[in-house]
């Protein structure tokens, strides 16, 4: 599943990044394969979402968050 | 010689650092107003300078501008490495957000592989405690090899620790460690393995994050502190249906204390103050020194009327910058970003753009400049042309006025209307050159969520001051000149003095400028003398007219509106305008091209004057258009 279909609460590992205009300021922001995501929120109208990553917060869009497979963890 | 003595004596301190981790709130509290903010050569991103004396030492300190990374991908990135790699400094500060410190390591060791050394300075260290981070300073120290410092941002004796360190650390003394060696010794493995592009990208990254989970592990422990602070803020600032009616009611607190509470008092008072005393100081003094009458009338009519009207906005403009810093201290202009960016999305714009167009309620300079901080051209481009249809506070006068003039029972509501018309015009031409220009362009949106914090009072004056001295400085420059220039074209003609401005150099040009508005309604000289001196100045418009209805002192503050309005409404102001032209002016005035001071804004921040140029065109074009829209349609309706 990619991490756009992910629910608020939702704990996930990213499985690996496809390719994006922000694949690598992604991973340069530490969602590399591997890494643990906590799906927070939406915004009011359902786009973007925050997620936790690393101990911070980070913004996007579902539209880019599509483009990271993901599998759930918890 | 006496050069290099000197250059011994002054030592060169570099800031680096992921953006929100307090390292512009060090660098205001060391430095304070010792500082000065430029532009890094030829890229629109803030170069920032200050120096302090410590212990009899000169210190001058750079911030650089924050980043996640030098991978040279953006020009704030290619800015950090490149002058940490060419600027010999005496030190360079990499500061971390301590509880943040697994993703601000990134950037560290990136650093560090390029053999830039580094003191780290773990900072927010008392957010780190509450949030259950605890860092192994001198395992840190150990595994790195380089000096480790731990600071509280706001906090006076962090600050001394700091200046103590600069002056008293010995760089030499430390280098990189055996197993930052072997780290930098897989990175260079794996560019030498044959691996390109993303695929090359990637793999060093992972190597990156493998060495800085390594440190994790035995440098820093987390214990769960359970839901953060930050956490209990965005679940009702940030989610669900309650979040944007709450950013309203935060916007509407905004707007309260510019426009009611504590701006418009005060501006109020100045305006008493300059119109009234000083005015009278100045016309005693002039009479005095016996200077010409002719002189006298420049200077109190012309500079003085002219130059203090722009004053009189000065307050206004500093109290919703202020508001809008900060707010933006606490993080919770992040939160706008977040929860209005689907709404600015159809709009053809980001979220992030929100925070710089409310600054255009204020005024469009710092409005346009704000838009630096936007991902992408397509959208810092398209942010800047919006900026100037908004309701700036120069323009408020000019609403005002007529509103209270032709429609003095539902003034408010067509002033309100006015702020509408500047609103949806922003979008209705974001989607115009959206749909003309970038069509097929995908913009991304990617944005941190710092946590709430107490914003830093020096940091937010700092850039309150930033933002609002460009007003003042074109007060000062370019108002003045244009107050003098109005002042000699509305009293002059080619055979000297006039007794009747309809006479005057001004009622010529204003002919051939009111001529194009034949068809709007206002196709009277006046009207058009008071557009071009828009374009010199928004505030003048008011001030324009009045000089020209021979009301020379007439207030241009919108709180005087209506005894203005009565005033002038016994001249022949009242019989130049029906309603409906009134109106169609007000949308006119809304809408059209952007002052000189803006429009130098925009030549500054695109680099093109091509875009200058098309700015001033277009926005001409589409009032011009949208206003004869609004008369004819009118007249077809039956109005007057």
């Amino acid at each position: 599943m990619t991490l756009k279909e992910c629910k608020t609460g939702m704990t996930v590992r990213v499985e690996s990044i496809g390719d994006s205009l922000l694949k690598e300021r992604l991973m340069t922001m530490g969602l590399i394969p591997g890494t643990t995501i906590k799906v927070l929120r939406s915004a009011p109208l359902g786009d973007p979402m925050a997620v936790g990553i690393r101990s911070y917060n980070l913004a996007m869009r579902r539209d880019d968050a599509e483009k990271i497979e993901v599998t759930q963890v918890g | 010689m006496e050069a290099a003595i000197m250059n011994d004596n002054i030592m060169r301190v570099a800031l680096t650092g992921n953006p929100n981790t307090g390292k512009s709130t060090i660098f205001n509290e060391i430095t304070g107003a010792r500082q000065k903010i430029g532009n890094w050569p030829g890229v629109t991103v803030d170069k920032k300078e200050g120096h302090v004396t410590y212990g009899g030492k000169e210190i001058h300190v750079i911030d650089l501008p924050g980043t996640y990374s030098v991978n040279a991908r953006s020009p704030e990135e290619k800015i950090v490495i490149d002058f940490l790699q060419e600027q010999k400094m005496d030190l360079v500060v990499d500061v971390i957000d301590s509880s943040n410190i697994e993703r601000n390591l990134f950037l560290t060791v990136q650093l560090l592989e390029k053999g830039i050394p580094m003191v780290l300075d773990l900072n927010m260290q008392d957010e780190a405690k509450r949030r259950g981070v605890k860092i192994d300073i001198k395992k840190l120290e150990k595994i790195l090899g380089y000096p480790v410092i731990v600071t509280v941002a706001r906090d006076g004796s962090s600050i001394k620790n700091l200046l103590h360190v600069f002056t008293s650390i010995s760089m030499e003394s430390y280098g990189p460690t055996e197993r930052l060696n072997e780290h930098i010794a897989k990175i260079q493995e794996i560019e030498n393995s044959g691996l390109e592009g993303m695929e090359l990208q990637e793999a060093i990254i992972k190597q990156r994050y493998a060495f800085i989970d390594s440190i994790m592990d035995e440098a820093v422990e987390v214990t769960n502190a359970g839901t953060s602070f930050t956490e209990k803020v965005d679940s009702v600032l940030a989610n669900g249906v309650l979040a944007l009616p709450l950013f309203l009611a935060i916007l509407y607190g905004v707007f309260q204390i510019t426009f009611e509470w504590i701006g418009q008092p005060i501006a109020d008072a100045l305006d008493d103050f300059i119109a009234g005393d000083f005015t009278d100081w100045v016309a005693g003094a002039l009479e005095g020194a016996e200077v010409a009458d002719w002189m006298q009338a420049l200077i109190l009519d012309g500079i003085i009327g002219g130059v203090g009207s722009v004053l009189v906005f000065v307050p206004l403009i500093f109290i919703l910058f202020f508001c809008l810093s900060f707010l933006d201290g606490t993080g919770y202009m992040a939160r706008v970003a977040f929860i209005m960016d689907p709404i600015m999305r159809r709009a053809g714009l980001s979220g992030k753009s929100v925070m710089p167009l409310m600054m255009g309620f204020g005024c469009g300079v710092p409005s346009i400049m704000g838009a630096r901080a936007l991902d992408n051209e397509k959208d810092r481009i398209l942010s800047i042309l919006a900026a100037p249809f908004l309701t700036c506070g120069a323009k408020l006068p000019i609403m005002a006025l007529f509103a209270a003039m032709f429609f003095p029972e539902d003034a408010t509501n067509v002033v309100f209307a006015m702020y509408i018309v500047g609103v949806v015009m922003a979008i209705v031409s974001t989607k115009l050159l959206t749909a003309a220009k970038y069509k097929d362009e995908t913009a991304t949106f990617l944005l941190e969520l710092p946590p709430y914090r107490m914003p830093d009072m020096k940091t937010v004056l700092l850039e309150t001051w930033d933002k609002g001295k460009g007003y003042l400085v074109k007060a000062g420059t370019i108002i003045f000149a244009g107050c003098i220039i109005i002042w000699f074209l509305g009293a002059f003609n080619f055979d000297g003095m006039v007794e009747e401005q309809s006479e005057s150099f001004l009622a010529s040009i204003g002919a051939v400028v009111g001529a194009l508005f034949t068809f709007h309604g206002f196709g009277n000289w006046e009207a058009g003398a008071a557009v071009i001196s828009g374009i010199l100045a928004k505030e003048s418009v008011v001030s324009t007219i009045g000089v020209l209805y021979g009301l020379p002192d007439v207030s241009a503050e919108a709180e005087d509106a209506i005894e203005t309005a009565e005033a002038l409404g016994a001249t022949g102001m009242a019989a130049a305008f029906t309603s409906l032209s009134a109106l169609a002016f007000m949308v006119f005035s809304q809408l059209y091209t952007p002052c000189v001071t803006a429009l130098g804004t925009i030549k500054k921040e695109t680099n093109s004057w091509k875009m200058m140029f098309f700015a001033a065109g277009y926005m001409f074009a589409l009032a011009w258009v949208v206003s004869l829209i609004v008369y004819q349609v009118g007249r077809l309706l039956g109005f007057e």
